[in-house]
């Protein structure tokens, strides 16, 4: 805790890296400022992110690596919603919508096993009565992103007939 | 009738700070309790999928919703991308937003990204964050269950009027799988500068991820520990009921109280003569220094803070030390100049508003 101790400066256990955390100390009756970097830090246990656990994508990978692939049989190459790669989930641990959880089901059960040490939820019970015209702007949206990739896939006949039940769908409304 | 309206787009005052002088139970160690939940809509992409179109859609609809909770009052709604950088910046120094929130990858703010926070600022939600809807309920000092409460009765209100994604296995839905289940994450904000100065923290952390609880710095993931401050939350969201994760939250960080009182004793009985001069020492620069970087000034709050605790100094108050950590971040010192500050008007800024609201407060003399 001295006066001026601002500014960018480098580790001072290794000399090497940039200093980001300042910890205060008590040696021998003497008080103490010390500069380190974050790797210098958690080595003292002070750590500037979370310090517990690898990182998600790293656990997927590593799962994916010793998983034999029959344990994801049920699983989807990609979701059948938004387009979502298995590959890309990954690599990134991120889902791209809520469908995802049932195209990823298997990974996601090992996934979560390791995180959170479970893959039951035991929470809020829910269940959904937020009703008919919630589900049909849903299915709209379900539709046009489907009519969308049909597009883009040159799928027209596929397209041709999303495109006529969005039309009745929306006329129902 | 309850009033529901929602005001779109106040000025921007001293919202969300209320809980600064609310009474809560160890405020000299607890600085503040949240209980965040995060929700999805059913049929959209998650918040980094979602085409700004689907975006504006979901924000319209949890508008209406909002309009029509009971539980959220009278409340106000920003909208990212109506405040200028600088606004958004002051609602990250307040803890009301994420950096997600306020900025994409291009430092624009993401189209329908937006804040609500009822009337009394105890309760708010993000929308169109990572998650569709950051439900969040923020408290002073160490009130858990309190925060949950309220927090659980404004999710049950949002889900009638939206369809929460939501699966039998994995609970509620979320983009990240970390967060899936519950969707559930309690942190509390607390000072341990007797744990740091007698070097058990490292013990303690060690321990507390053991037990499923993990920690962060001042702002959330990925920020660095400053003033001695810790965010410790539940690491883990799936598996457990929401009670649970409460509950064993609040009996950790019990217990961590307790153990920073007893580090504090020991210092006091240990080394009087060396915690006293730290004290003042820190009293001394925040009150006469005429420039200083805000880490600089944490780490010397967190030694008066400790020191007013101990009633080694008779003032300022608790609620003052905190009150400054939050005024002296820049986007609040640039709002107070109605200027931009560069990093060195910025420090003598901080100096000069640290030593004015020391002296406001009675100062401290023996």
């Amino acid at each position: 805790m001295e006066p001026g101790e601002s500014g960018a400066m480098n580790c001072e256990h290794c000399g090497e890296h940039e200093a980001e955390i300042t910890l205060t100390e008590i040696e021998d009756d003497e008080v103490r400022t010390v500069h380190l970097c974050s790797t210098c830090a958690a080595l003292k246990g002070v750590g500037s992110g979370s310090p517990s656990g690898p990182p998600i994508a790293d656990l997927l990978a590593h799962l994916g690596a010793s998983a034999p692939d029959s344990d994801f049989a049920g699983d989807s190459d990609s979701c059948d919603y938004c387009g979502t790669r298995a590959r890309e989930f990954r690599r990134t641990g991120r889902l791209g919508c809520p469908q995802c959880y049932a195209s990823f089901a298997g990974q996601l059960r090992a996934l979560l096993r390791r995180v959170h040490g479970a893959s039951q939820h035991m929470g809020k019970v829910y269940v959904s009565s937020a009703v008919d015209i919630d589900d049909a702007e849903a299915k709209i949206t379900t539709l046009r992103r489907r009519l969308e990739r049909a597009v883009e896939i040159e799928d027209f006949e596929s397209a041709a007939e999303l495109r006529d039940q969005i039309h009745a769908l929306s006329g129902a409304r | 009738m309850t009033d529901t309206s929602l005001h779109e787009q106040p000025e921007l005052n001293g919202q969300g700070l209320e809980w600064l002088d609310e009474p809560g139970s160890d405020r000299e160690i607890v600085l503040s309790t949240r209980v965040r939940l995060a929700r999805n809509i059913q049929g959209y992409p998650f918040g980094a999928r979602a085409s700004g179109e689907e975006r504006e859609r979901l924000l319209a609809r949890a508008r209406e919703a909002l309009s029509d909770a009971d539980v959220l009052g009278p409340a106000d709604l920003w909208q990212m991308t109506g405040l200028d950088a600088s606004e958004r910046t002051l609602l990250l120094e307040r803890h009301l937003v994420s950096r997600e929130l306020i900025a994409d990858a291009e430092g624009h703010p993401p189209r329908g990204a937006a804040l609500t926070l009822s009337r009394d600022r105890s309760l708010g939600l993000m929308i169109n964050e990572e998650d569709h809807l950051r439900l969040q309920a923020l408290r002073g000092g160490f009130q858990l269950t309190r925060a949950w409460q309220d927090v659980d009765q404004l999710d049950e209100e949002i889900g009638l009027r939206l369809p929460y994604a939501y699966h039998h296995e994995f609970g509620f839905l979320t983009s990240c799988p970390t967060n899936v289940g519950t969707g559930l994450r309690a942190s509390v904000l607390i000072h341990l500068p007797g744990l740091v100065l007698t070097k058990q923290i490292q013990k303690i952390l060690e321990g507390m991820g053991q037990l499923g609880l993990t920690y962060r710095g001042l702002y959330g993931e990925g920020s660095r520990i400053v003033g001695n401050f810790f965010q410790v939350s539940n690491q883990t969201t799936l598996g457990k009921t929401e009670e649970d994760l409460i509950d064993q939250l609040e009996g950790l960080v019990g217990r961590v109280i307790g153990y920073e009182k007893k580090a504090r004793s020991v210092l006091l009985r240990e080394a009087p003569s060396v915690l006293e001069d730290k004290v003042w020492r820190a009293y001394g620069i925040l009150s006469s220094a005429r420039s200083l970087p805000f880490e600089e000034m944490m780490n010397l709050l967190s030694g008066i803070r400790l020191g007013v605790s101990l009633k080694l100094l008779k003032g300022p108050r608790v609620e003052t030390i905190s009150r400054i950590s939050i005024h002296a971040q820049t986007a609040h010192l640039e709002r107070a100049a109605r200027r931009r500050l560069d990093e060195t008007d910025a420090d003598v800024f901080r100096a000069t508003y640290v030593r004015e609201a020391l002296s406001g407060d009675g100062g401290s003399t023996d």
